[in-house]
């Protein structure tokens, strides 16, 4: 049986709809990623099971118990707070022996425990530091330790590193997965982070509007996006609007402006004039300067970005449609900004895209 | 420090310092000079500082002043009876403050405008007045006596003024905005986050209260307290108009001194010794605020 077992909950706020008829099972000692836009609900459907909101309909049932109509001090969920939310009145070590304070533990085990806790976030020389003289990424810890302590059935994580800088976040996600695996605590987190839930993540939900938009693995949802919402916000796409046709070789998408039909991967099932998008990831795209002997678009490089591993280059076609590709390593010293080239990928490297 | 030159410095750090010893050290001192003197009939009703005997200036002052209030345990009475009226009024003030301001607190908009504006409302009427209105609310044949008679809960006029009872009740209702507004801005600046956070670490409201909203609020307590403690130690018009012959407070004694015995020199030294005995523990306020302040 799932750990988290949720049947069609909403939550509406005056005229607004934040949370819409949204299932979603997780199972024991998953890392649970929901990954949307602001304002698409996520912190709402975190708070919900949490606690802190009631649902309007729907169950919320954690461990075979329904919690549905339970405050937040007796559900076995504990929650690592955006801003974290340490007592700033309290110490380290006391910010982390409170919630073991409630629940009335013995004097020595909530000594212990607070030790284990500070080593596992390698906190333990700052266990008599207040809050403010910490500095951000020790907040975190500290934060987590906190969480943590109480042994949850399942931790909430609202944007668990949005408030860190760039360097520290990349190594956080890293500690971060590697104290789940130790605790073995299943993890929910929300961000609007693209890349922090692709890389933590085992299965991510992309919310939208207060509704899931596609829920699987982070490669399925990255190389399969079932919509243009999820391609366009799960990384850089290319995206072609167009009408479906049949060519001698195989399906295409007729799109206005240009003269051949762009041809479809060969195994697209759709009959023919239906809408749909082509989306074709940067990454996907190979430039070259002459006409390879497969469709390929014409097109001037108007800037290149240089990102250390690789640089982004970004064409303009001759349909003035703005197109991007990822060259790998020092690929794109060959071109210079002006250049003419081709761009074309391999027709099965598209995805197509109904929604 | 550019642009402002060495003068416009000193001037700027200089004008509170002339302020305060103009308003505050200047009169203190005028008022510990007298209660150094001796009472004489004439103007002003005081022995000058400075005796000529003939042959040179002498410096004239006793202790004597001092030596009666220590004697007479008159004094020392209306002292302790002041702190005493003064800090059970601070209790009820803290009892019933707290959940009001508690109250506004969570209010939204405009409704807790309208909470605020409540609780400042009475400041728009003179304060002697408003005293004056309780003895027509709480004397024997006033609104209160009158309003339990007709629904015949009582048969005669219970005794609610110029008693231990009334005196309680003015200082209450006359301090109490004083303890609000303070609570009210420390439970403002308390981050709701704080509170989810204690529920969600499995805190019942009641210990989510004791361990971090109370614990957190405590600098608007000290604060409040202080600022109802200390003027009602030395409030006069309430134990004069609503007391009664058992009611002793320090403000009535020194009014008395002043007015009624025209003795300025005692009336001075009661004077010079409630301050003294209120600045130590204003002191030790300020410290304890400084700190919760840094921490």
């Amino acid at each position: 049986m799932a750990l988290l077992e949720i049947t069609a909950i909403s939550k509406r706020f005056g005229a607004t709809l934040a949370v819409e008829e949204v299932s979603l099972s997780i199972e024991r000692s998953e890392f649970f990623a929901l990954l949307g836009p602001s304002g698409c609900g996520k912190t709402t459907f975190l708070r919900l099971i949490a606690g802190f909101e009631v649902p309007d309909n729907g169950r919320i049932i954690i461990d075979g118990t329904d919690v549905s109509g339970l405050p937040p001090y007796v559900r076995p969920v504990n929650m690592m707070f955006q801003s974290y939310a340490l007592f700033p009145h309290m110490d380290v070590a006391a910010n982390i022996a409170f919630g073991l304070r409630q629940e009335r533990m013995d004097r020595r085990r909530i000594v212990a425990r607070v030790e284990e806790m500070l080593a596992l976030v390698q906190m333990s020389d700052y266990r008599r530091r207040r809050p403010h003289e910490l500095s951000g990424g020790q907040r975190q810890r500290v934060a987590l330790a906190r969480a943590l302590a109480k042994m949850p059935k399942l931790l909430l994580l609202d944007e668990p590193l949005a408030a860190l800088d760039r360097r520290l976040r990349g190594q956080t996600r890293l500690e971060l997965t590697a104290i789940q695996e130790r605790v073995g605590t299943t993890f929910l987190v929300v961000t609007h982070d693209q890349e922090e839930a692709l890389s933590m993540a085992s299965r991510v939900a992309v919310m939208n509007r207060g509704r899931f938009v596609q829920i699987g693995s982070p490669a399925e949802i990255y190389e399969h996006p079932v919509s243009r919402f999820v391609a366009d916000f799960v990384g850089e796409v290319n995206l072609f609007e167009g009408e479906l046709t049949t060519k001698s070789n195989g399906p295409a998408l007729a799109v206005a402006g240009f003269v051949q039909a762009i041809p479809l991967p060969p195994d697209t099932e759709l009959c023919e004039g239906a809408v749909a998008a082509l989306a074709v990831r940067p990454e996907k795209l190979v430039l070259s300067s002459s006409l390879p002997n497969r469709f390929a678009i014409a097109a001037k490089v108007s800037s290149i970005g240089y990102l250390g591993g690789g640089s982004i280059v970004h064409l303009t076609t001759e349909q003035g449609r703005a197109l991007k590709a990822y060259l790998p390593g020092s690929a794109a010293g060959a071109f210079g900004r002006g250049a003419r080239v081709w761009a074309s990928w391999p027709p099965e490297n598209g995805v197509v895209l109904t929604q | 420090m550019t642009g402002l030159g060495r003068l416009g410095r000193l001037v700027l750090i200089g004008v509170p310092f002339v302020w305060l010893a103009l308003f505050f050290v200047l009169p203190l001192l005028i008022v510990v000079r007298i209660s150094l003197a001796e009472s004489v009939i004439g103007i002003p009703p005081y022995t000058p500082l400075f005796a000529h005997d003939g042959v040179r200036l002498k410096l004239h002052v006793t202790l004597a002043n001092f030596a009666l209030i220590a004697g007479d345990d008159l004094y020392l009475r209306a002292y302790l009876g002041s702190f005493v009226n003064a800090l059970l009024a601070t209790v009820l003030c803290l009892l019933a403050g707290y959940p009001i301001a508690y109250a506004i607190a969570r209010a939204r908009g405009a409704r807790r405008q309208l909470f605020l504006f409540l609780v400042m409302l009475p400041f728009w009427t003179s304060f002697l007045i408003r005293v004056y209105a309780w003895i027509a609310i709480l004397q024997p044949n006033g609104f209160l006596n009158e309003f339990l008679s007709v629904l015949g809960l009582i048969s005669a006029p219970l005794p609610l003024l110029n008693n231990q009872f009334s005196v309680e009740l003015g200082l209450v209702y006359s301090y109490l905005p004083f303890m609000i507004l303070p609570i009210y801005g420390s439970l403002s600046a308390l981050d709701q986050i704080l509170v989810e956070a204690a529920a969600d670490l499995g805190a019942p409201p009641r210990l989510v209260f004791l361990g971090v909203i109370l614990p957190l609020t405590l600098p608007g307590i000290a604060a409040g307290s202080f600022l109802v403690l200390i003027p009602a130690i030395g409030e006069f018009v309430i134990p004069d108009l609503l007391g009664g012959p058992d009611t002793l407070m320090i403000g009535k004694v020194l009014w008395d001194e002043f007015f009624n015995n025209r003795d300025w020199p005692v009336a001075a030294a009661v004077a010079v010794v409630l301050v003294a005995a209120l600045a130590f523990p204003l002191l030790a306020a300020q410290r304890f605020l400084a700190g919760t302040r840094a921490a």
